[in-house]
This record gives structure tokens, sequence and C-alpha cells, in this order.
């Protein structure tokens, strides 16, 4: 059996041609198939299990608990931790603020995007430099970035700072101010995530029936006319995936916060996981930090799937 | 009324408002981008004074201290090792599971394939204080694995499915063919399946490279020590520590993001492929 199987191989990789009687057939192909299930599948299973799946069921177990993640959790207090989440006035804030991410995203970043993907799909020279170009903020390191940007911001060697002083106006601080601080950073959102949602839309458009767009002309349609009729609704799936995209990304944002502002002052640019760093993980607070966690994995999970039913059916 | 002829019009107003716009939005990106490069050059004094400009006398020194230090090149071999482990964990695991799910028809696949793309619905970070704990009881916390498994872990769900869907357009009778000859699955998965899917692996290795080589929550999270810290967090402590001498954060900030870049260059047709390949999928 061994033997056989050992030929059989050789014939399929190196001697083409050489005659193997059918007979082993059956046997190898069945039990290497028994053993690719058996070695293959596990390893990803082992490791999405213990560090991805595991870690949420213990969020919800550990939510229960008032433990500073030494020892065992024993202090059980059933939803209290929920309770004093909810009653935190940053929790809206910076629920607030990720809101307003998603606002700013669809508003002028989306419709930035898909300008600019429109004039970009078109061939001319440097047309592809300039994709480039605006797609290398989104590869940055958001800490860099953030870095970047809180020099631009700075109020004393800014760019923002010199732009002022040139009109003879005392420079702001930006990011140290509460009524701008948050403006700032959706600001550098922006500049970060437009490239993105840009090659999406490109992407797209490269892949779309040109003969629509020829019979539409033919048919005398304007150029208006074809991009509004023709062209953006065939962009639809590729705009909804960016509206998600923008979505799931602003309920994520961290990095880019830590550098610029660190969610200050006064908590009035946290997002969701910064404000769960700053209480919950900063402090290892970790049944009220996992009470944080609980309530913006339901919120994913329940924007994630309300999405997929309502809007991407049909993918 | 011909329309090649009306495009190419001497003046055409639309097609100046185009090359406006677009000078204006890269004008927009690029100057922070410059003003940074720029920056490290200047000394402080002319840093406040010209923020924009080219420098007027070029200081080589900020840089040159920053390249001849033995922090900056720590920083960047721990960023390599974190981030060649998880590209390694991630295509090694991914790749095998990809391909069962390919290849293997067996009960409860369709199952088990919805419960790895979980991971696409939710951030690392809602569970990252559990995670921390079960990095602690397993003994990982503060070494370079203890960053690398759960990286590893959270890209997972896309690159099993980008993977997946390479491998099942490798032509089924291939695998037919290696079968009937005897040829066991695992050696059509070394032998044919690894070698023709050269460029799906380097497009998820890339990506995965770029995500783990510019990540910040989990090894702030799982890392203590100052000796194994990747670059964004030694580069959070350079500017706590010079905290307004900008001029030397500026020149550490270009340092470090220069192998991103250069990888960008080298690698682009990967990188876009990779992180726009969600739009692409049905």
């Amino acid at each position: 059996m061994t033997v056989a199987r050992r030929t059989a191989s050789v014939s399929a990789i190196g001697a083409a041609g050489e005659m193997v009687p059918r007979v082993t057939v059956r046997g190898p192909s069945w039990d290497s198939r028994l053993t690719v299930l058996v070695l293959f599948l596990p390893p990803a299973l082992l490791l999405f299990t213990l560090f991805v799946v595991l870690p949420i069921g213990e969020a919800a177990w550990y939510s229960g608990f008032n433990w500073n993640g030494f020892g065992r959790p024993t202090n059980w207090i059933g939803l209290d931790n929920y309770r004093f989440v909810l009653e935190t006035r940053a929790f809206w804030l910076a629920l607030r603020n990720n809101g307003l991410i998603i606002a700013v995203s669809l508003a002028i970043q989306l419709p930035l995007a898909l300008t600019l993907a429109l004039m970009l799909a078109e061939r001319f020279r440097g047309a592809v430099a300039l994709r480039m170009l605006f797609f290398m903020p989104y590869i940055l390191a958001e800490i860099a970035t953030g870095l970047i940007f809180s020099f631009v911001y700075d109020g004393d060697y800014g760019l923002v700072a010199s732009i002022w002083r040139s009109f003879g106006a005392e420079p702001p601080h930006l990011l140290a101010s509460t009524d701008t601080a948050m403006l700032a950073v959706l600001i550098v959102i922006v500049w970060k995530y437009f490239g993105f949602h840009m090659m999406l839309f490109i992407a797209a458009l490269q892949g779309l029936d040109k003969s629509l767009v020829e019979a539409a002309r033919i048919d005398g349609a304007t150029r208006s006319q074809v991009l509004r009729h023709v062209v953006i609704p065939l962009l639809y799936p590729t705009i909804r995936l960016s509206v998600f995209f923008a979505i799931v990304g602003s309920l994520q944002l961290f990095d880019l916060v830590m550098p610029l502002t660190r969610g200050g002052p006064a908590d009035s640019s946290n997002t969701m996981v910064s404000f769960l760093y700053n209480n919950g993980i900063s402090r290892m607070r970790v049944g009220y930090g996992s009470a944080i966690g609980v309530i913006l994995f339901a919120i994913c999970v329940t924007f994630a799937f309300t999405y997929k039913r309502w809007f991407m059916r049909d993918e | 009324m011909s329309n090649a002829k009306a495009i190419r019009a001497p003046f055409d107003p639309t097609m100046l408002f185009k090359m406006v716009f677009l000078a204006v939005v890269a004008i927009i990106v690029v100057v922070p981008l410059l003003a940074t490069l720029f920056g490290g050059f200047k000394s402080l004094g002319e840093l406040r004074v010209n923020p924009f400009g080219l420098p007027r006398h070029w200081e080589w020194q900020n840089y040159a201290d920053i390249l001849f230090s033995a922090r900056y090149w720590q920083l960047l071999r721990n960023s390599l090792i974190i981030s060649t482990l998880t590209v390694a964990l991630t295509l090694i695991v991914a790749s095998m599971a990809a391909f069962t799910f390919a290849h293997i028809r067996f009960y409860g696949s369709s199952m088990l394939l919805s419960y790895l793309t979980l991971g696409l619905l939710f951030p690392a970070a809602t569970a990252v204080l559990p995670l921390f704990i079960k990095v602690r009881d397993l003994g990982l916390l503060d070494t370079y694995f203890g960053v690398a498994l759960p990286q590893a872990a959270f890209g997972l769900a896309m690159s099993v499915l980008l993977l997946r869907r390479f491998f099942k357009d490798i032509p089924y009778e291939l695998l037919e063919a290696a079968l009937v000859d005897g040829c066991s699955y695992i050696k059509f998965f070394r032998y044919v399946t690894l070698p023709l899917s050269r460029p799906i692996l380097a497009t998820v290795g890339t990506i995965t490279f770029v995500n783990s080589w510019n990540a910040y929550l989990l090894p702030l999270v799982m890392l203590n020590t100052d000796a194994l810290y990747p670059w964004p967090l030694g580069i959070m402590i350079y500017q706590g520590e010079y905290s307004s001498e900008w001029h030397l954060i500026l020149a550490f900030i270009t340092l470090t993001i220069l192998p991103t870049i250069i990888l960008f260059l080298l690698a682009q047709k990967h990188i876009v492929a990779g992180l726009t390949a969600g739009a692409v999928k049905g």
C-alpha cells in the first residue's frame, strides 16, 4: 500500500506517462482526504477560537464582575457594569463622535471619493500617479498620520499656526480645545481614508459594462444624464460597500486618535475604542472594560447583520 | 456635433475645473507629507518661522543622529520580527484551511466557514481585555508571539476567504488528474496549489504585513518591555520625550514611515489589490 502510493505520486509529479495500476486510486485519495481534514483545519479553528471567539465570550462573563484582573473574579455585581457605562457622560460623547465620523464619511468623504474616482478612472497622463498619491495616506500607519497632523495643528510650530500668523492672527491650539478637537480629528480621518474609497470606486468603474454607457450615449443622453441614470446606479453595490466599510471603520477607530488627542480634552474626541482604552484597559478595570467591549460588539454585530439584510441582499 | 473634437477643444471649462480640483486635492495630500520630510532637515528655530518651505539650511544631523542610534534599529527590528511572524502564521494556517474549504466536501464545511467569517464582523478591540488575560495565562505576555498570534487570528477570516476563492479557481481537472494518478491531497497542495497561487499568497502576505507593521493597540496591550516595542509604540514614547522638539520628531516620523512607502512603491499592485479585495468579492 505504502509502496503503491509512493510510486503513484511520483508518476503524478515527475515521470509522466508511467503506467500506474488504477486499483490504488481509491485508497490514497480517500485517506489523504481524511488526513487533510485532520491536519489542515484544526490550526485555523484553534487559533480563531482561542484568540477571537473565546475572548468575546469571556468578555460577557467578566462584565458581570468588579475585577482588576488579578486572581480569580469573585465579586459578582450582575449588570452594574453596564449601568455604570451607560451612566458615564464620556460614553455618550464617544458614541456621538462615532456618529459624527459616520456622518462626515457619508456627507463628505464618499462624494469626494466618488468624484475623484470618476475623474481618475479615465485615461490621461498622470492619472495612475494621482491614484497612487491619493491612496498613499491610507497605507501610512495611523500612529504616524496622527503625529504628522499633531504637527500640522501645533499652535506654535505647525502649518495651521503659520497660516494664521501670516494673516496676523493669534494661532489657535486646535487639538487643545473641546470645541475644535473633534473637528480636527474628523479632517484627518477624511485625509487618511478618502483614497481607499476612491480605489474601491475605481476598481468598480473599471469593471463596468462599457456597452451600457455607449448605448445611452448613442441614444442621445448627455454626459451628466449618463452619469446620473447609468453609471451611478451601476455603482450602487460599491457605494453600499463603501458605506459599510466607513461605518465599520469608524467603530474601530483608535490608533489615529491617540497621537492627536488621546480622546481629550475632557473626553471631547473619544471614539468608542479610545473610550474603552482610557477607561477599561489603562486602569485594568476588567469588568467595566469588558462591558464596554460587549456593548461595542453588540453594536458591530447588530449593524453588520441589519446592513447585510437590508442593503446587500443581492450580493 | 463630433464628440471627439468637442472634448479636445482648446478651452473646456469642465476640463479646467477638473484639473484645478485634482491639483488642490493633490496639494492637500502632499503638503503635510513634504512638510514632515523637510521639517526633519530644519532647526527648531527655522521650523517655527518656515514650516512650509524647503530648508534654508539643511541640518543633516537630525537624521544622522537617529540613523546612528541603536534605538531606531531596535524598533524596526522588533516590528520586522512581529510582522514576519504574523505573516508566516497567517499564510500557513490560512492556506491550509482555505485548501480544505476549497477542495474537500465534508459535513459542516459551510458552517465552519461561516464560523470563521464571524471574525470580519467586529474589531479586535472589543475583546482586548479578556484577550490580554488569555495571553497572560498562556505565559505569552511580553513576547513577540503574544502579539503575533492574536494578530494572525484576527486576520484569518479575510485571508481564508481570499485564498479559498483563488484555490477554487484552479481547474478541477488538474486535481482530478492528480488524484487518478494517485497523488495525495497534501502533495497536490504542496506541489500544485501553492506554486500556482503565488500572486494571491503575495497579496495576502503583503496586506497582513502592512497591517501588522502599522498596528498599535495589540502591541500596546501585550508588551511591557521597551526592548520589545515595535516602532508605533516607540515613536509615541519618543514623541513624549521630545514633546516640542518637532524637528527631531519629524525626522523620526520620516524615517519610520520610509519602509512603508518603499514597500508600497515596490508592491503597490498587491497592496491595492489586497486592500480593495472586499469590493470585488461576490
